[in-house]
């Protein structure tokens, strides 16, 4: 048919200069937005407000530094494990889906996994945003069945005996692994070991390792 | 509700598929989405709950087949028009056809301290918990047509309470705009209960609101 054809045709076209083009998708959400502001119901200025706080301001580089004080501080991390909510906001990271904060600490003996299989609950404060496959249903959906091979998608392989412990976040408290500090970090600085905390090691799919000797000595 | 959003156990969806250094956002347009959202949210015209039931009421084929934001998108134009905010004409549109209605607006110098404040769901009750860490319980066999945060795969299921976090806003009360506070419980479900023998999982832990659980003597 000639109008499918010229549709088909628009549509190579468009993209022949993606990037340079609104996609269907930003054009719906600008009128959106322009709708909204003219009835008055949100302010521009606070929306962009929204976006920095979580595109800049917070994200893992928060749970890294909570991390690494336990790591080398005894007592905080003692404080963490009783009352994750408090020893968190000691360092400054509070509010929206970090209301209720529960630590969870990874041994040789446990490793602990969370997920949100309903939606995409995730501890807002200290990792930010969640990235794509914690929302995604292949996650979500095989996370309280079979972790060991959702691990095993990100790379990580953990001994037989290790006891694997899943956490599905279904009310408002929000749950922080603490992992496993590697070794050969010895004597090593706050700042420098929370460069090695991943996002994916507080989410438990992930295990912090330590550069090797050779590259921890350039 | 026992829609697809309650994915935990489904075994046709695929490897996770991590993506390296990703950015919280890949569009511009999800940028927009997650600030409108939160946003309106912030009017108090409806809650979280209800928010997560519009989102989950999608039709099984579109959710499934939505990115997250989509999602996202799709529930929070179904609040506006239920609450008569905006009409459908307007967001076919884009043109104003119907009055305003009377809203709280989220002033930009309000975003950093609501969203370093939070909103705790926690609430004084009078009642004592019903359960203590260590005691078994069952979770009830429910199935209601309505918002729940107790999913499929553990319900009807024997486990043990793990820790008790105070009473809180009661999720499934909340998304028909009651807040109902009632105790929650973190339960620990052993992996076999839930799965049988075909489990990498030692042992799952949910967090279950009180009318979820029955004593088990």
């Amino acid at each position: 048919m000639p109008h499918d054809h010229d549709h088909d045709h628009d549509h190579e076209h468009e993209h022949e200069h993606e990037g340079s083009e609104l996609s269907p998708m930003d054009l719906r959400v600008r009128a959106l937005e322009s709708l909204l502001v003219e009835k008055g119901y949100v302010d521009p200025a606070a929306l962009d407000a929204l976006i920095e706080t979580y595109e800049t301001n917070v994200g893992p580089h928060n749970g890294a530094r909570v991390v690494a004080r336990a790591w080398v501080d005894a007592a905080y991390r003692d404080w963490l494990l009783r009352d994750a909510t408090a020893a968190i906001a000691s360092l400054g990271y509070t509010g929206r889906q970090g209301e209720h904060m529960i630590a969870l600490e990874n041994t040789e003996r446990v490793h602990n996994l969370v997920v949100c299989t309903l939606c995409s609950c995730y501890p807002w404060p200290v990792l930010g945003l969640p990235p794509v496959w914690y929302k995604s249903a292949p996650y979500r959906a095989r996370a309280v069945l079979d972790p060991r091979g959702v691990l095993s998608d990100f790379g990580v392989t953990l001994p037989d005996d290790v006891e694997l412990r899943v956490w599905d976040s279904t009310a408002e408290v929000r749950y922080l692994v603490l992992p496993r500090r590697p070794s050969g970090t010895e004597g090593w600085s706050e700042e420098r070991l929370a460069a090695l905390v991943t996002r994916d090691a507080m989410i438990g799919t992930g295990v912090v390792t330590a550069p090797t000797q050779a590259q921890g000595a350039s | 509700m026992n829609g697809v959003h309650d994915m935990g156990g489904s075994q046709a969806f695929g490897p996770v598929v991590p993506e390296a250094d990703e950015p919280p956002f890949h569009h511009e347009w999800e940028r927009r989405v997650f600030a409108l959202t939160l946003a309106m949210g912030a009017s108090g015209a409806w809650n979280l709950d209800q928010s997560r039931a519009a989102r989950e009421s999608l039709p099984p084929a579109q959710y499934l087949a939505s990115s997250y934001y989509t999602i996202w998108l799709e529930g929070l134009c179904r609040l506006m028009v239920e609450r008569g905010l905006v009409t459908p004409d307007e967001l076919r549109d884009g043109r104003v056809h119907a009055p305003a209605r009377a809203l709280r607006v989220l002033a930009r110098d309000a975003v950093a301290p609501r969203l370093a404040h939070g909103a705790s769901t926690e609430r004084t009750v009078t009642t004592a918990p019903r359960f203590a860490v260590g005691d078994p319980v069952r979770t009830r066999d429910m199935h209601p047509p309505s918002h729940t945060r107790l999913p499929r795969y553990c319900r009807g299921r024997h486990g043990t309470i793990a820790a008790v976090h105070g009473a809180h806003v009661f999720a499934d009360a909340h998304a028909r705009g009651s807040e109902d506070p009632q105790w929650l419980y973190t339960v620990r479900f052993e992996g076999r209960e839930l799965w049988g023998a075909d489990t990498t999982a030692a042992c799952v832990h949910v967090d279950c609101f009180e009318p979820y659980l029955e004593p088990v003597s």
